[in-house]
């Protein structure tokens, strides 16, 4: 492999990224979209075993197992756990994301998303409810269940109605027309949330079975939630990013994701192998009460938003998201995208940022500029509660260099001199 | 020796490599500095070999 063909790879990786139009084609049972089957769960970020597992992941087993009717209360859910009897493994594995925990079982309803350009597609969790006590944050209880529960029964058939009748909806558009009104789609999804639901309304009136559930999806949507979209905009990162999942000769980042314990990467020249260190503790603020003392590592799936050139990658095109991760100023949203511009392989012109003169956002994370620079990807994120089933605020993480470090060690041997 | 000997009569005007805070520090007593932003590749020798090799 010569330095050549490394550069002409990169390239490539780049530009299927930005040709990447993905679009909400469906919504389908994980069984069916994933293929899961038996008794297997899907998580967030690397390969995890249970045993390892950080307490919001485990919560989100419990919901998972007793969703499924595997078990009858949390205690019998870790016992099976322990005994071997759930199948684990990464989202990521499966063409799939999943927020913090990033649990999916085999009938939890899922987003699928298509990029016909490429020829890719992705599943993505959707949501757990109107009720809060999500099962991303570890939540298990009957609140959480039924509202998994309505979201199989109700909201997610009302969906797949609406897409068979309207056909897909284009996300790389709504995605664009977002960044132009400050979201970066990882930690600010409101403008996007209120352009899915622009778009959806219309539609659910049809597609819901009744006034009443109708009225409790339009409420599911929009209401207390700018994150709604984050699920769809995790989806169509995935899409894009699955085209350069196996791309021979190529240094750019194909995954990002943590499991709370871990945080890990892919390489778009080394296929499905992960290179691991440990989850940050991210730099944020908290919500009234809590305290980094309080705070689970770094976790989700999310990390997609800045693998695809958004999230901390494009904090320059939304001021108001700096308010909710922290960051000093405008001024230093704009060098953060600047710093990560000099890790990339270039500009997505499908996401110009204003304030840098219509610049693309940094795309294709070139895994030799990391280690090169020692600058490494700015993750928006949310915080988890370490031993309760909330969140509690919102940051930025900066993930280990190590696994960079390593992944570059592995392509060299992959393509020795 | 005397400090003239080493010291430029010049104003001093710097090029710094590496560590911000010593630009910062020289501007703070009125020195003209322009700053690198450099930091040497993680990993050392071995690293650095690699990213030669596999360096665009």
């Amino acid at each position: 492999m010569t330095a050549m063909n490394v550069g002409a790879a990169n390239r490539e990786a780049l530009e299927r990224l930005c040709r990447a139009r993905p679009a909400w084609t469906a919504v389908r049972p994980a069984r069916e979209a994933i293929g899961l089957s038996g008794r297997t769960l899907l998580h967030a970020g690397p390969p995890i075993e249970w045993k390892r597992m950080c307490w919001p992941m485990r919560g989100a087993v419990r919901a998972a197992a007793l969703f499924e009717g595997w078990v009858r209360s949390a205690e019998e859910a870790d016992a099976l756990a322990a005994a071997g009897e759930i199948t684990f493994a990464p989202c990521a594995s499966h063409g799939a994301v999943g927020p913090m925990a990033g649990i999916i079982s085999p009938e939890t309803p899922v987003l699928v998303v298509e990029d016909r350009v490429n020829g890719t597609s992705a599943c993505s969790f959707i949501a757990d409810g109107p009720w809060g006590h999500q099962l991303r944050f570890g939540a298990h209880g009957p609140e959480t269940l039924a509202g998994l529960a309505w979201v199989r029964d109700v909201a997610a058939p009302a969906f797949a109605t609406v897409l068979e009748r309207e056909g897909p909806i284009d996300l790389a558009s709504l995605m664009a027309q977002a960044l132009s009104m400050g979201d970066e789609m990882h930690m600010r999804n409101a403008a996007a949330t209120g352009l899915l639901a622009r778009r959806l309304a219309a539609p659910l009136v049809a597609a819901a079975p009744n006034a009443a559930e109708l009225e409790k999806i339009l409420r599911f949507v929009t209401r207390d939630n700018d994150q709604f979209f984050l699920a769809w905009s995790m989806c169509a990162a995935k899409a894009a990013a699955r085209a350069i999942e196996d791309l021979p000769g190529s240094t750019v980042v194909s995954t990002m994701a943590r499991n709370g314990i871990e945080f890990g990467i892919r390489v778009a020249g080394l296929g499905e192998r992960w290179f691991t260190g440990p989850a940050s503790v991210v730099d944020g603020l908290y919500f009234p009460g809590f305290t980094a003392a309080d705070a689970n590592r770094d976790t989700g799936d999310s990390a997609i938003m800045e693998t695809y050139g958004l999230g901390g990658m494009a904090m320059a095109a939304s001021p108001a998201v700096q308010k909710i991760v922290g960051a000093k100023s405008f001024a230093d949203a704009v060098q953060t995208t600047r710093d990560m511009g000099e890790i990339c392989v270039g500009g997505n012109p499908l996401f110009p940022i204003a304030p840098l003169g219509g610049d693309g956002t940094p795309t294709a994370i070139d895994i030799r500029k990391v280690v090169q620079t020692g600058i490494v990807p700015r993750i928006n994120t949310a915080i988890a509660h370490a031993k309760a089933s909330r969140m509690i605020g919102a940051g930025i993480a900066t993930p280990p260099s190590g696994p960079f470090v390593d992944a570059l060690v592995a392509f060299g041997e992959r393509h020795p001199g | 020796m005397n400090t003239t000997d080493v010291m430029p009569q010049e104003p001093l005007r710097v090029v710094n490599v590496g560590l911000e805070l010593f630009a910062r520090e020289l501007e703070a007593q009125g020195v003209e500095v322009v700053h690198v932003d450099w930091r040497p590749p993680a990993g050392g020798a071995e690293i650095a070999a690699l990213l030669g090799r596999l360096g665009d």
